[in-house]
């Protein structure tokens, strides 16, 4: 399968007052055409930075400081800023949590879709308004002549967010970056936006990267998961490994502490520990003063190495039997 | 039955945005203006008994945190009565009003605004101890250390301030707020919503040793499914304003009645099931400022009648005493 | 049965000791240079003014040490009493350095005065409209609105015109025209705050009232009053200035910065400029430092309390 995105070695560092924020340290994954890779982190984990350094939307005090991303091929990590301006929008799109980030609260819907085409393309406005017309409907937005008309704020959240889908699609990408698009949605809504981007990617064959904390909706969407913990990827590999047969203690205690996986009313099996600082790492694996695998070895840094079928940053992996009994 | 420590009757909740005197002027001279009213919570009556803990499960615009206000005290209701421990809370005076005022306490979901920026952790915990006399001053610090040990806080942090905590272990210390006043009742509003997933789990155990403990009871206002399912013993779901349903938590999630229920349950993502086909139930949710006639859940319903469309379903018992609020489950026998 | 959840949180921040808000924010002002060398800058002219008379030559409002003999003369020149003129002298023989000095006692008296008074009214008007609501609220925000069409300057005008000349007059003119900003100010923070959930904890705690307002409340309102406040004292001492520039502010005896660059006007055309000039840059240099340090003071007290 063609690689449509390789990213390998990336990392992205913050200098900020009180000190060097490693964002991302060191992040390789590989998305395929038509494939979806799931990128999952609690806050801190470095996942939306990885998803905006792809675009090269890091600002000031942070910057992309090695690593090579290569996008169908060519390299695309620190490029100028002329060369980024054609991918994005166009060949690299990018979903956000927040749909008002991607709508512009003052243009109505069809401004911005129809500027999104013509900024990339020389079509008419009315071909270009066709094209967004035709892009609602197939998110599944009903009477789309009339919502063009509309202004943001006066659709819901839900439809702001297809909206925000249907414009990432407009000049089919090869490539889309779904930051947390369902966070803020409800359950009902959010089943109708994952449907809606399921049904684009198949019918496409875009890849999507689709970055999120919450294991259960990448296991129903994804085909390949990266785990990223504290700037890291800890565990990589494909959706039915990783989450039936989990072993870094990480993704173990992740999903052992899912109520699902526990019997009801009985204590969850809880991750010790609070969220890392990214300001004052501790010298070997990130993860260890939560880890309750942890043994001497663990005060190196662990690489990241082929085992059972995936990646894994570890020196004592887990079964999910021996972590949460 | 024994006598449920909180019940409320056929309480409503709208919130009514009144036109100031130039929008009255503008409304006679034929401006478009009116009064909107918002419907937040409609004829809703529930019963909880001690120790229990009830699950209130729905979206946003449900209306499940404005009730949670209203048991606690924040909001008055429109219409309808709130018993605690069977005597009328509107028409509780002095001590006994205070009793009933500090007995249900809140925890909040913004870990953030939750806690006020410009205090030290020792006096968000232990002003209203202090000034409602359950200790006095002399005692008041040992007390406040006691509260924070028992939420697994360090007493030792007391002095600081806030923002030196962690979004986790700022919850703590709202919870310790709660409990310096020695509550019967929690109100949990999406208590842990707001925490990095890996917090959540120690989060919630730690509301399940505190009931344990201290006896507590609690409405536990959530819309996550799958924490709902593990921590309460009976689920209430609500949509717009109403309770579609109610049951024990375990015939809820294994044979759920209610249309909105069954989508809800069915939508929701699950870890066991991998690249699945979400099939979606249609439509938005309804805005509370406009809520469809009839069952309010009728616009998006895959079963809806014409009925469906005039008459308010109440909640009432249908096959095997399962209660939800749905014309054609009251009809049926089977 | 705790234990484990207690050794969870027991590692707290990595902060190791307690840091006030207001260490806090003292750390993030000095972050700026400018900002730290306008209020040094400030600073100065305040200890300045407050040295007056013992750093200056000559006491220009005691008519006995004045004389017109040393009238109009430019910079650097000699005084009758044997003193250097560093900065020339006004058309009645003043040192214009040492009445740059007492004006500024004046100026920023009556600056500062009248800011802290319109503060204290404002804001307890704010709380008012705020906490009451419903009507009482209308109509003070309706006052307050009416107050807030008219420009500083007319309104100050017109309290002068009406309460007279006078240094306390003064003040309580350039209170009223002030007051309205303070009002309108605290009653949308009291709003904004009244809406969030620490105070709705306290009232689920049955904490008084009076005491949230306070206790709670008000110590969150501070941050944009004190913005306001600096924006607010710049622009009192400019709005003296300018009164007693128009002839209906202070005295001639008890000279302000105003009055001074007033007296100065005639002579600008010919050629000497010292005047009006030294006065007018003593006033620039005032309210430009209290600007910038109002400036970064809103960036430092902006609400950062998401993670």
């Amino acid at each position: 399968m063609t690689a449509v995105l390789e990213i390998s070695g990336l990392k992205t560092h913050f200098f900020t007052h009180a000190g060097v924020v490693k964002a991302v340290d060191g992040v390789d994954f590989t998305v395929s055409k038509g494939e979806v890779m799931g990128l999952v982190g609690e806050s801190g984990s470095g996942k939306s930075i990885t998803g905006f350094s792809i675009l090269g939307l890091i600002d000031q005090p942070g910057r992309i400081v090695e690593g090579s991303i290569k996008f169908n091929g060519s390299e695309i990590a620190n490029v100028s800023e002329e060369e980024l301006k054609k991918l994005r929008g166009n060949r690299i799109s990018m979903i956000f949590q927040d749909p008002m980030m991607t709508l512009n609260p003052v243009l109505r819907v069809d401004t911005q879709m129809i500027e999104a085409i013509r900024a990339h393309e020389n079509v008419s406005k009315q071909t270009a308004w066709e094209r967004s017309r035709d892009a609602l409907g197939l998110v599944g937005i009903p009477s789309p002549e009339e919502r063009l008309q509309a202004y943001p704020h006066q659709l819901s959240g839900g439809m702001r967010q297809r909206v925000a889908i249907a414009t990432a699609f407009l000049n089919k990408p090869d490539l889309i970056i779904a930051d947390e698009p369902t966070t803020a949605l409800d359950v009902t809504i959010q089943a109708q936006i994952i449907h809606e981007a399921q049904k684009l990617t198949k019918q496409t064959g875009t890849a999507m990267i689709w970055i999120t904390h919450d294991l259960a909706v990448v296991a129903g969407l994804a085909d390949r998961i990266s785990v990223m913990y504290a700037g890291r990827i800890v565990e990589q590999g494909g959706i039915d490994d990783v989450i039936d047969r989990p072993l870094h203690p990480y993704t173990v205690g992740r999903l052992g502490s899912v109520p699902t996986a526990n019997r009801r009313g009985q204590r969850l099996f809880q991750i010790e520990g609070m969220t890392p600082n990214m300001l004052a790492l501790p010298e070997g694996c990130a993860f260890g003063p939560r880890c309750q695998a942890r043994k001497a070895a663990c005060n190196a840094q662990p690489p990241i190495e082929d085992v059972e079928g995936r990646r894994l940053r570890c020196f004592n992996p887990q079964r999910v039997a021996e972590v949460t009994s | 039955m024994t006598e449920p420590i909180v019940e409320i009757r056929g309480v409503s909740k709208r919130f009514t945005k009144r036109l100031d005197v130039a929008g009255k002027i503008a409304q006679k001279l034929g401006a478009s203006v009116r009064e909107e009213t918002v419907h937040a919570v409609d004829n809703v009556s529930l019963n909880i008994q001690k120790g229990e803990v009830l699950g209130l499960v729905g979206e946003s615009g449900c209306g499940k945190s404005t009730l949670g206000r209203v048991v606690a005290g924040i909001h008055a209701a429109s219409d309808g009565q709130m018993f605690y421990k069977g005597k009328d809370v509107r028409g509780l005076r002095g001590a006994d009003r205070r009793a009933a005022t500090l007995a249900i306490q809140m925890i909040f979901q913004d870990p953030f605004a939750s806690l006020n920026p410009r205090m030290r952790v020792e006096d968000i915990i232990g002003e209203a101890p202090r000034m409602h006399g359950i200790v006095s001053a002399a005692e008041a610090p040992d007390y406040v250390d006691d509260v924070m040990r028992k939420v697994g806080l360090d007493p030792s942090l007391k002095r600081r301030y806030a923002h030196q905590f962690s979004g986790g272990q700022r919850q703590r210390i709202g919870i310790a707020r709660a409990l310096a006043v020695k509550p019967k009742f929690l109100v949990c509003d999406e208590a842990i919503a707001a925490l990095d997933v890996s917090i959540q789990s120690q989060v919630i155990n730690l509301f399940m040793d505190l009931r344990e403990e201290l006896g507590l009871t609690y409405l536990f206002i959530s819309h996550d499914l799958s924490v709902v399912e593990h921590i309460a013993d009976r689920v209430a779901i609500m949509y717009l304003g109403r309770i579609v349903e109610m049951a024990s938590a375990e015939e809820i999630f294994s044979d759920p009645r209610h249309p909105y229920t069954k989508a809800l349950l069915a939508e929701a993502p699950r870890l066991d099931q991998r690249r699945r086909q979400f099939e979606p139930i249609v439509g938005e949710i309804p805005s509370p400022l406009d809520p469809p006639p009839g069952c309010t859940f009728h616009p998006r319903c895959p079963a809806a009648t014409a009925d469906c469309r005039k008459i308010v379903p109440n909640l009432k018992a249908g096959r095997a005493g399962r209660e939800t609020a749905c014309l054609l489950e009251h009809v049926k026998t089977v | 049965m705790t234990d484990a959840t207690t050794d969870s949180a027991m590692t707290a921040a990595p902060l190791a000791k307690v840091e006030t808000p207001f260490q806090r924010f003292r750390a993030e002002f000095f972050e700026s240079k400018i900002a730290t060398v306008a209020l040094g800058i400030f600073l100065i002219i305040v200890l300045l003014a407050i040295l007056a008379p013992w750093i200056t030559p000559q006491n220009p409002y005691d008519l006995a040490q004045v004389t017109i003999m040393d009238g109009r003369l430019p910079p650097g020149s000699e005084a009758f009493d044997g003193y250097t003129m560093w900065l020339g002298s006004d058309g009645a023989g003043r040192d214009l350095y040492s009445a740059i000095l007492y004006g500024l006692r004046i100026s920023l008296t009556v600056g500062l005065a009248s800011g802290v008074i319109a503060l204290l009214f404002g804001m307890a008007v704010g709380l008012i409209a705020a906490y009451a609501g419903g009507r009482i609220e209308v109509l003070i925000m309706r006052i307050v609105d009416l107050q807030l069409s008219f420009p500083a300057s007319l309104v100050a005008l017109m309290m002068v015109a009406a309460l007279g000349k006078g240094v306390d007059k003064i003040i309580l003119a350039l209170v009223i025209a002030q007051w309205a900003y303070y009002a309108r100010t605290v009653r949308a923070t009291a709003l904004v705050e009244r809406g969030k959930e620490y105070v709705e904890a306290a009232q689920c705690l049955g904490i008084s009232q009076s005491r949230i307002v306070f206790r709670h409340i008000l110590p969150n309102c501070m941050a944009p009053l004190i913005v306001v406040g600096t924006v607010q004292t710049a622009s009192a001492i400019s709005l003296e200035a300018t009164l007693s520039f128009l002839g209906v502010g202070l005295p001639q005896t008890e000279p302000s910065i105003g009055v001074l660059i007033a007296n100065g006007f005639e002579y600008l055309l010919s050629g000497r400029y010292w005047i009006s000039v030294f006065p007018g840059a003593a006033l620039l240099l005032t309210v430009v430092s209290i600007n910038l340090v109002g400036d970064h003071l809103r960036d430092v007290l902006n609400p950062r309390l998401k993670k």
